[in-house]
C-alpha cells in the first residue's frame, strides 16, 4: 500500500511540477535557438534536450520522498509518523458471575531506535522506565506498559488483578466498546486487540513512515557516512574498501584487455585463430561471470587471486569480441588504399587496423568496465575480506541499513565515474568517432 | 618506358549455387605511358573488376597484367589508387595522410616534406594541412586522396569513380584539377566513371564497355582532354564534336541497358 502511495506521489510531482513550472517560467520552457523556428518538434529527436529544471526537481523529489517516508528531522512535509508518547485505554473485565470492573492500562511508547540515538553529551539513549500508576479499586487493577514504536506487545493485565483468567475473568470491552477474542479496537494511538485466547495486545500506530531498520533518514545516513569516513568499517577505512574494489576491477580489466585485444585481432585477421578461438569465445561469452564465482572460490580461494581472475574472465570475452568486430569494421577500401601506398602487413596492422578499431575497442571497454564493476561487487558479496560489496553484506547482517545504503550510493557514483572516465578517454583518443 | 599491358583478361566468379558469372571476357589493352584512359559502361560491365585486377586486389581467372615488363601479382606502390570515398585515414591529419606513402617506405619526414608541401600547394590544401580529414568537405577529401596518391610517385594512377560522390560544381573543378595534374606529372591514368561527360572530358582515350560478359565494346580517341588542360571545361563542351560523340555514346549505353532489361524479362 505504501508503495502505491509513493508511486502516486511521484507521478503527482512529475506532472504537477511540469504544469506549475511551465506556468511560472514559460520562458524557460519555450524552444531555444534553432528549435524556435521548427514547427515539428514531436518526433524530432534533435529538438529534444533535457530540461534542467526537471533534472533538479527529479533529484530533489527522490530526496523528499526519502525524507517524507522516514522519521527524519529535516523540515520537509512528511507522512503521518508513528505514534510515540503516552496513551492509555480502559478495559472492562467480566467475571463468570457477571460482575464487571474497569481498569486503565497506561502506555508509554518510546522511539524504537532510542539506543542508537546519542544526545549532545554523546550518551546513548535508554529504554524508559515503566511508569508507576495508582492500582485503583475493584478486582481489576490498573496496569502500565512500555512499548517501542512499530512494536507489538501482549499485555498480561491479570498479573496484578484479584482474579485471573483461569478463574474465569474475561475482557469484554475496550474503551467501552464490546470486544470478542480475535477482535480489535482502533484508537488514535494504535490498535488494541484481543488474542484468540482473550489476552489484550497493543500495537502502536506505525503511521506511514518507515522504521530506521528498513530505511534510515538521510541525516542518519550522512552521519554514518562521516563516522565511516573517520573510523572505517570492520578494520578497513572506507577508502580502503572502495580502492580495493576499484583496484580489483582495474587489474582484471587491464589483464583482460591486454590478452583479449590481441586475440580479437588475431581472430579478425587469420583463419586459424578465428577457427581456434571461435568455439571458446562463443561458449564462454553467454556464461555470466557471476556463475563462475563458486568455481573461482573452489580453485583460488576467497583472496585477491580469485577475484582478479574472475574479473579478467569477465573482461576477456568482451574485449576479444570488441577487437574482432573492430577489425571487421575496417573499410576494405582503407586497407586497399594502404596496400596501394606500399604498406606492409605489419604497417597495415599498426597504422590502419589498430586505429580504425579503436572506437569499437572503447565501446567494448565501457561495457567491460561496467560488467567488471558489477561482478566485483557480487564476488565480494559472496566472499571477501575487504571491498564495498563485503562492506554491504557485512552491514546487512548486523541490520546496519545506513551502511548498506552508503555502499550502494558509492557503488553507483564510482560506476558512473568509471563510465565518464572511459568516455573522456575515448573523445580524446578517438576524436573522429561518429564523424566519418 | 613504363607500359601497362592488359593481356587477355577473363574473370569468372563462381557462385555458391554452382553457377558462375562471367564478369570479364578476353579484355586486352595496351596503355602507353602518360595516357589518360577513361572507362565507361553500364553497371555490371566489369569496369571496377578490371580496375581491381590492375590494382592487384583480384587475381584474374585468365590472362595477366604486365607493368614495366613485370607481371602484377598483388597490390603495389607503383600502382596508386584513388577511391570514390572513405579511403582516407581519419586518425591522421591531412598532411599525415599525404605523406603516408613516403612514411611507409621509411623515407624521413624531413626528406619527404618538400614534395608533400608542394603537392598540398598543387591541390590547394596548404591552409588545411593540420586539419583532421573528417573536418573537410567531400571535394577537399578527394583532393587529399589525389595528393596522397601522387606523393607516392606511382607509375600508374587508378581512379575508381573518384568524383562520383561530389556535387556538380565541385566535380567540375575537380575535373580541371585532374587534367592539370595529368599534364603536370605525365602519369598514366585509368579513370573509371559513370558519367559520360566526365569520360569525354577526361579521356584522351575512351573505352566503352558492355556487360554480360564484360568486354570492350568500342574505343575512342578524343581531343577534349588536351583542349581542357588549363582551359575552361565549359568552353570545351562547345566543341562541335563534343555533343555528337556524347549522343552517340549515350545511345550506345542506352541500348545496352535496354538489352539487359529485355534479357532479364525473358529469363523471368
Amino acid at each position: 500500500m505504501t508503495g502505491l502511495l509513493v508511486l502516486a506521489l511521484y507521478l503527482g510531482v512529475f506532472f504537477g511540477a511540469k504544469v506549475i513550472l511551465s506556468r511560472l517560467f514559460s520562458g524557460a520552457f519555450a524552444p531555444r535557438g534553432f528549435n524556435k523556428i521548427k514547427t515539428v518538434t514531436f518526433g524530432d529527436e534533435s529538438a529534444v534536450n533535457g530540461n534542467r529544471m526537471a533534472s533538479v526537481i527529479s533529484v530533489l523529489t527522490i530526496f523528499w520522498i526519502w525524507v517524507a517516508f522516514t522519521n527524519s528531522v529535516i523540515p520537509l512535509p512528511k507522512m503521518p509518523g508513528p505514534f510515540a508518547g503516552e496513551t492509555s485505554f480502559t478495559y472492562t473485565a467480566t467475571q463468570e458471575d457477571g460482575t464487571t470492573d474497569d481498569a486503565t492500562v497506561s502506555i508509554l511508547v518510546y522511539r524504537e531506535d532510542i539506543q542508537l540515538t546519542v544526545d549532545e553529551a554523546g550518551v546513548a539513549g535508554k529504554q524508559p522506565e515503566v511508569p508507576e500508576v495508582d492500582a485503583g479499586d475493584g478486582f481489576a487493577k490498573n496496569d502500565t506498559l512500555t512499548a517501542a514504536r512499530y512494536g507489538f506487545e501482549v499485555i498480561n493485565v491479570w498479573k496484578n488483578d484479584e482474579v485471573s483468567k483461569k478463574e474465569g475473568s474475561r475482557i469484554t470491552a475496550i474503551n467501552g466498546q464490546t470486544i470478542e477474542p480475535g477482535g480489535s479496537v482502533k484508537t488514535s494511538a494504535g490498535r488494541i486487540g484481543l488474542t484468540d485466547k482473550g489476552t489484550p495486545t497493543f500495537a502502536p500506530s506505525p503511521g506511514l513512515r518507515m522504521p530506521r531498520l528498513y530505511l534510515p533518514a538521510p541525516e542518519i545516513v550522512m552521519d554514518r557516512f562521516l563516522r565511516l569516513n573517520a573510523e572505517g568499517y570492520q578494520g578497513f577505512t572506507l577508502w580502503e574498501h572502495t580502492w580495493t574494489s576499484l583496484r580489483r576491477v582495474l587489474i582484471g580489466f587491464v589483464l583482460g584487455a591486454l590478452i583479449g585485444i590481441p586475440i580479437g585481432y588475431a581472430m579478425g585477421l587469420t583463419n586459424w585463430s578465428r577457427g581456434w578461438f571461435d568455439p571458446i569465445v562463443e561458449f564462454m561469452r553467454p556464461v555470466p561471470p557471476l556463475a563462475l564465482i563458486p568455481l573461482m572460490i573452489i580453485w583460488f580461494g576467497i583472496g585477491e587471486q580469485s577475484k582478479v581472475i574472475l574479473l579478467f574472465l569477465a573482461a576477456l570475452w568482451i574485449m576479444i569480441i570488441a577487437a574482432r568486430s573492430g577489425v571487421s569494421g575496417v573499410a576494405i577500401t582503407k586497407v586497399h588504399a594502404a596496400y596501394s601506398l606500399g604498406a606492409s602487413k605489419w604497417q597495415i596492422l599498426r597504422k590502419v587496423i589498430v586505429p580504425n578499431s579503436l572506437p569499437e575497442i572503447f565501446t567494448g571497454a565501457r561495457v567491460a568496465m561496467g560488467v567488471c564493476w558489477g561482478t566485483v561487487v557480487a564476488a565480494e558479496l559472496v566472499a571477501a575480506e575487504v571491498g564495498l560489496g563485503k562492506m554491504i553484506v557485512a552491514a546487512s547482517r548486523f541490520q546496519l541499513t545506513d551502511i548498506v545504503i552508503i555502499g550502494i550510493i558509492l557503488i553507483g557514483i564510482i560506476g558512473f565515474l568509471i563510465d565518464v572516465g572511459v568516455r573522456a578517454l575515448e573523445t580524446w583518443l578517438v576524436p573522429w568517432k561518429g564523424k566519418v | 618506358m613504363s607500359e601497362l599491358l592488359i593481356n587477355d583478361i577473363s574473370m569468372r566468379f563462381d557462385l555458391p549455387n554452382g553457377t558462375s558469372i562471367q564478369a570479364l571476357k578476353n579484355v586486352s589493352l595496351d596503355i602507353k605511358t602518360g595516357e589518360l584512359l577513361s572507362v565507361l559502361g553500364p553497371s555490371g560491365c566489369g569496369k571496377t573488376t578490371l580496375l581491381n585486377i590492375v590494382a592487384g586486389f583480384l587475381a584474374p581467372s585468365e590472362g595477366s597484367i604486365v607493368l614495366n615488363d613485370k607481371v602484377v601479382l598483388g597490390p603495389g606502390a607503383e600502382r596508386g589508387m584513388v577511391f570514390q570515398q572513405g579511403a582516407l585515414f581519419e586518425w591522421m591529419s591531412v598532411r599525415e595522410n599525404v605523406s603516408f606513402g613516403p612514411d611507409m617506405k621509411g623515407i624521413s619526414r624531413k626528406e619527404s616534406s618538400e614534395n608533400v608541401e608542394h603537392l598540398l600547394d598543387v591541390v590547394g590544401l596548404q591552409d588545411f594541412k593540420e586539419k583532421a580529414v573528417y573536418e573537410l568537405s567531400g571535394g577537399m577529401q578527394q583532393r587529399v586522396a589525389l595528393a596522397r596518391c601522387l606523393a607516392n610517385d606511382p607509375d600508374v594512377i587508378l581512379m575508381d569513380e573518384p568524383l562520383g560522390a561530389l556535387d556538380a560544381l565541385t566535380r567540375e573543378k575537380m575535373q580541371s584539377l585532374v587534367l592539370d595534374l595529368w599534364k603536370e606529372t605525365g602519369k598514366t591514368i585509368i579513370l573509371i566513371t559513370h558519367s559520360v561527360e566526365e569520360a569525354l572530358l577526361l579521356g584522351e582515350r575512351l573505352l566503352v564497355m558492355a556487360p554480360r560478359p564484360g568486354r570492350v565494346h568500342k574505343e575512342y580517341r578524343l581531343p577534349f582532354a588536351d583542349l581542357g588542360v588549363g582551359n575552361d571545361l565549359r568552353e570545351v563542351k562547345k566543341h562541335p564534336d563534343y555533343s555528337n560523340t556524347r549522343e552517340e555514346i549515350l545511345e550506345m549505353i542506352w541500348n545496352m541497358e535496354e538489352e539487359i532489361m529485355g534479357r532479364t524479362d525473358e529469363s523471368a
